[in-house]
């Protein structure tokens, strides 16, 4: 990959060479065609991952007519973006406001908005979280770094096979001037899980 | 497509490795791998069941054998590898005579 004039490439591991063969010897067979791969590397890293989420946010905070649609009938406001589940589950957007705070569980299993959060979380799943985030909310999320106010209502959402819950986090301060783009940026998957708030805009990179 | 969230959904040994929920890739081969497995059988080359049947034989494999064990991806990898060999996609002196191009820089491309 690395080979700029004068350079000899690093050698390669033996892993390495295999995987190499494997692929030189796939699309040489015409099995796989060059950008096959690169397109479900990035489906998984990208489009199967929070990001479809972000997007759904960053829309809402630009455009306020597609929140109120969103926060009206999420299900078929995440389909304007081209999201949906294949298992037809419902949507429902729930809004951080500030004297609001939303945070979602699923306390029998480990539902989960997957079109558009995409792989949950190790800990979503857990025990742990399932059932202490309803009995003892403002701590847990003490323990994500996520310090509330006393005066902010915590409301936690209890995810099932037919209803999937996802949070719009609040629109961080001084992103009056950032575009829908830089904004998406912004959303964290904890922050459309309740777990924490989207990201101020200097902490981006 | 349902097959990524079967994929995404694989339990147990043959589990996906995650950090924090999230895919991880230590190194980049393993993406391509990962991808090129998804990939071909896309293509319709094999159903999944058939290469994950494969992988689980490969991590129970390395589960008798000493340790460091290895990476998940290398048993990946192992479990491609034989399913390619096992189809015909490839014989092993392609396979072998390729590789080695790789490993000494005769080959450098893939394409």
């Amino acid at each position: 990959m690395s080979t700029e004039h004068g350079h000899h490439p690093a050698p390669l591991s033996d892993v390495e060479a295999r995987t190499r063969a494997l692929e030189s010897i796939l699309l040489e067979k015409g099995l796989l065609t060059p950008d096959a791969v690169d397109k479900v590397i990035a489906t998984y890293e990208r489009d199967i991952g929070p990001l479809n989420g972000a997007r759904v946010v960053a829309r809402a905070w630009v455009d306020a007519a597609y929140k109120k649609r969103l926060l009206t009938d999420a299900t078929p406001a995440i389909a304007e973006l081209g999201f949906g589940g294949r298992q037809g589950e419902h949507m429902v957007v729930v809004e951080n406001t500030p004297t609001i705070h939303n945070v979602i569980v699923c306390t029998l299993c480990s539902c989960y908005p997957w079109p558009v959060l995409g792989l949950p979380p190790v800990w979503y799943k857990s025990p742990p979280y399932r059932s202490r985030v309803v009995i003892e909310p403002r701590k847990v999320l003490q323990e994500f770094s996520l310090e509330l106010d006393e005066a902010i209502e915590i409301r936690v959402w209890d995810s099932s096979a037919e209803i999937r819950y996802m949070v719009l986090p609040e629109r961080p301060a001084g992103t009056e001037g950032m575009t829908e783009e830089e904004l998406v940026t912004l959303v964290t998957r904890d922050s459309m899980i309740g777990v924490a708030q989207a990201k101020a805009p200097a902490a981006r990179v | 497509m349902d097959i990524d969230r079967e994929i995404a959904n694989m339990q147990g040994a043959t589990a996906l490795p995650r950090k924090n929920g999230e895919l991880i890739f230590s190194e980049p081969w393993e993406g391509r791998v990962f991808a090129m497995a998804i990939a071909l059988h896309d293509e319709g080359a094999f159903p999944w069941e058939e290469f994950r049947h494969r992988l689980m034989a490969e991590v129970n494999l390395a589960d008798c054998k000493s340790d460091p064990a290895p990476d998940y991806y290398e048993l990946w990898l192992a479990a491609f590898e034989q399913l390619l060999l096992k189809k015909g996609i490839m014989t092993r002196e392609e396979f072998e005579c390729r590789k080695a191009e790789f490993a000494s820089g005769a080959r450098e491309e893939v394409f």
